[in-house]
């Protein structure tokens, strides 16, 4: 059985059918990626899976256990960690801070009132740790509304990452990053690569075709195609729809 | 010695010792300013009620509107205490605290679900029911005249028995629970639970997927900051003698949120001193040369608002942060850090 597997998922705004039908699973120690054209419902797709919405229809597994409508609370202390498309951070707290708040051990400790987070080396230090692997080692006080762009996109990883995940959703990681900035980021999921399981939305598709293990196509709603990068290279509907850019 | 040095470090800052000081000198040079002794029993009450509010709306984000109601609640409990059970000091104020956190509880579970303009409006709606309850009730509360002759209880120490008719004794009683309450507050700002509702107001869908459940750390920070409201209110009502549906109405609960905005409660946590301070000295002092002072201060109020929503207290940051003045800077810091 995979790690995670979501069972015809349906998701409906009012009139509006978004997810028709959706059949995923992802394996452990694999990274799985999702594309598909704008508006195809892949961002709709993960706030289903992380608790934001309630399926209409349709079932979500996590490890063998139905996690179909809990609340994303619930979904991310059994250890499902996402980021977000458009980011999300705490602007007013430095980078470090962004991190100890996203710790298990601090989550644990939430309803402690009379002791100092400030004062707990143990958690400073495994922030530090997270911070240096998204590579802003050195910015520990800087306000994250204050960092740069890029900055901030590895920063919205580094939150996932602290909660100490056994899956990471990544939507759109490079969204709104240059050349450049893009590659680094490829880098940095690379080296994650080894010791998580993760799930990445994206649009670059250059970008999944090297990294994946994996990937689904996701279009009007449904999985139209899934499998390895080089059969999906060979499928005629994503060949014609899709892949112009890649080839 | 260093070891006790530590543990009072922990506790005590700098500014929170500087801010006792003054207050703690404040009946011996109030008088000679052409000010009275029961101003300091008002402002230290309306400090405790002011700090307390602030954990909600400058620390979580969220703006009550209805926060007179607990206060009246914690005046109510102490007053129909004293005169319908038995006159005792500690006991009425427990009691006034436990109806209050009540009170808050049962409302924080119809707000906590809520953000923004929402949650405000239901303050509000909360507050004019029991402020209603209190004019109405007349059996309870006596209607709109209120509970009067509320006595002032001796404070028992071991064998010793201090009265607290005086405004002075009541004045320094008033500012040993300001003092215990503001130790608490600043601890708990800086434990993990404060700093989850922090990273709460800056984002909280956000804090709901990194694991937190919100709802309850709203309900918490709402009903803590009602129990905190209601022992303003229990010594308000000893400073009043009497307890009275005005402190609970829209204006009222008005004041508190002006207090604490001016004073520059999102930036500081002194900010509602620094409010609460000014309001009473704009009440006292501009209210000696013009009978519309309140109108001067709702003036301030929108300058505030407008121009700077950091309030004074960032004001005074921004002006301390620039070059030349580091050094008081040290000093008197302000900052939440
Ligand atoms: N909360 C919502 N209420 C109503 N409609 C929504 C909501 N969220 C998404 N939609 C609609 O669902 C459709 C799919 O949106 P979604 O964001 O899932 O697409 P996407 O595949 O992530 O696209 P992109 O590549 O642009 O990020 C869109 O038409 C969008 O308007
Ligand atoms: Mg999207």
């Amino acid at each position: 059985m995979a790690l995670f597997e979501a069972h015809g998922i349906h998701k409906r705004f009012g009139h509006q059918v978004v997810l028709e039908q959706i059949n995923l699973s992802f394996e452990s120690n694999q990274l799985s990626g999702v594309i598909g054209p704008n508006g195809a419902g892949k961002t709709t797709c993960f706030n289903v899976l992380t608790g934001r919405f309630k399926p209409d229809r349709g079932q979500v597994l996590f490890d063998g256990e139905d996690i179909t409508g809990l609340a994303p609370n619930g979904i991310a202390r059994r250890g499902i960690s996402r980021s977000f498309q458009i980011m999300s951070l705490f602007d007013e707290y430095s980078a470090l801070e962004n991190l100890l708040i996203a710790l298990p051990e601090v989550r644990k400790r939430g309803f402690s009132m009379m002791r100092r987070l400030d004062a707990d080396s143990e958690a400073a230090d495994r922030a530090s740790c997270v911070l240096a692997r998204v590579g802003l080692a050195g910015s520990e006080h800087r306000r994250a509304g204050d960092l740069a762009y890029g900055e901030r996109r590895s920063l919205e990883i580094g939150v996932a990452l602290a909660a100490e995940p056994r899956l990471l959703l990544l939507d759109e990681p490079t969204s709104g990053l240059g050349a450049d900035a893009t590659a680094r980021l490829a880098e940095l999921v690379r080296s994650l690569k080894s010791d998580y399981s993760i799930v990445v939305i994206e649009h670059d598709m250059r970008f999944l075709f090297d990294l994946a293990d994996t990937i689904s196509v996701i279009h009007w709603g449904q999985v139209i195609a899934s499998g390895t990068p080089e059969a999906l290279r060979e499928n005629k509907w994503v060949r014609r729809s899709m892949l112009g850019r890649v080839e | 010695m260093d070891a006790l040095q530590a543990i009072v470090g922990r506790w005590v800052s700098r500014e929170m010792l500087l801010f006792l000081l003054v207050l703690v000198t404040l009946p011996i040079w109030i008088e000679p300013f052409g000010l009275y002794q029961y101003l300091g029993v008002e402002i230290v009450i309306w400090m405790i009620y002011g700090f307390g509010f602030n954990l909600l709306l400058g620390y979580s984000g969220l703006p009550s509107f209805g926060h007179g109601a607990f206060f009246g609640i914690g005046a109510y409990a102490f007053g129909l205490f004293q005169v319908q059970i038995f006159e005792n000091l500690l006991l009425g104020i427990m009691g006034a605290v436990a109806a209050s956190f009540v009170a808050g509880a049962i409302v924080a579970c119809f707000l906590s679900h809520r953000r923004g303009i929402y949650f405000a409006l239901m303050t509000i709606a909360f507050g004019q029911v029991f402020w209603f309850i209190a004019i109405k009730w007349h059996a309870l509360t006596g209607g709109e005249d209120g509970l009067l002759n509320i006595p002032r209880p001796a404070l028992e120490v071991a064998v010793t028995s201090v009265g607290l008719g005086s405004n002075v004794a009541l004045f320094y009683f008033a500012l040993s629970v300001l003092a215990v309450v503001i130790v608490v507050l600043w601890r708990l700002v800086h434990s993990p639970f404060g700093k989850v509702l922090q990273a709460i107001r800056q984002n909280e869908t956000r804090a709901r997927f990194v694991g937190y459940n919100v709802w309850l750390f709203k309900w918490a920070a709402f009903s803590l900051s009602a129990a905190i409201a209601g022992l303003a209110g229990s010594l308000f009502s000893m400073a009043q003698q009497s307890a009275y549906p005005d402190v609970m109405s829209l204006h009222a609960s008005g004041i508190i949120v002006m207090m604490t905005l001016i004073g520059g409660g999102f930036v500081s946590f002194w900010g509602p001193a620094i409010g609460v301070a000014v309001y009473f000295l704009a009440r006292d002092v501009l209210g000696t040369m013009t009978e519309t002072w309140l109108l001067w201060f709702g003036l301030l109020f929108v300058l505030v608002v407008l121009f700077k929503p950091e309030g004074i207290a960032g004001a005074w940051q921004q002006y301390v942060g620039t070059g030349s003045h580091r050094r008081v800077a040290s000093l008197f810091r302000l900052g939440r850090k």
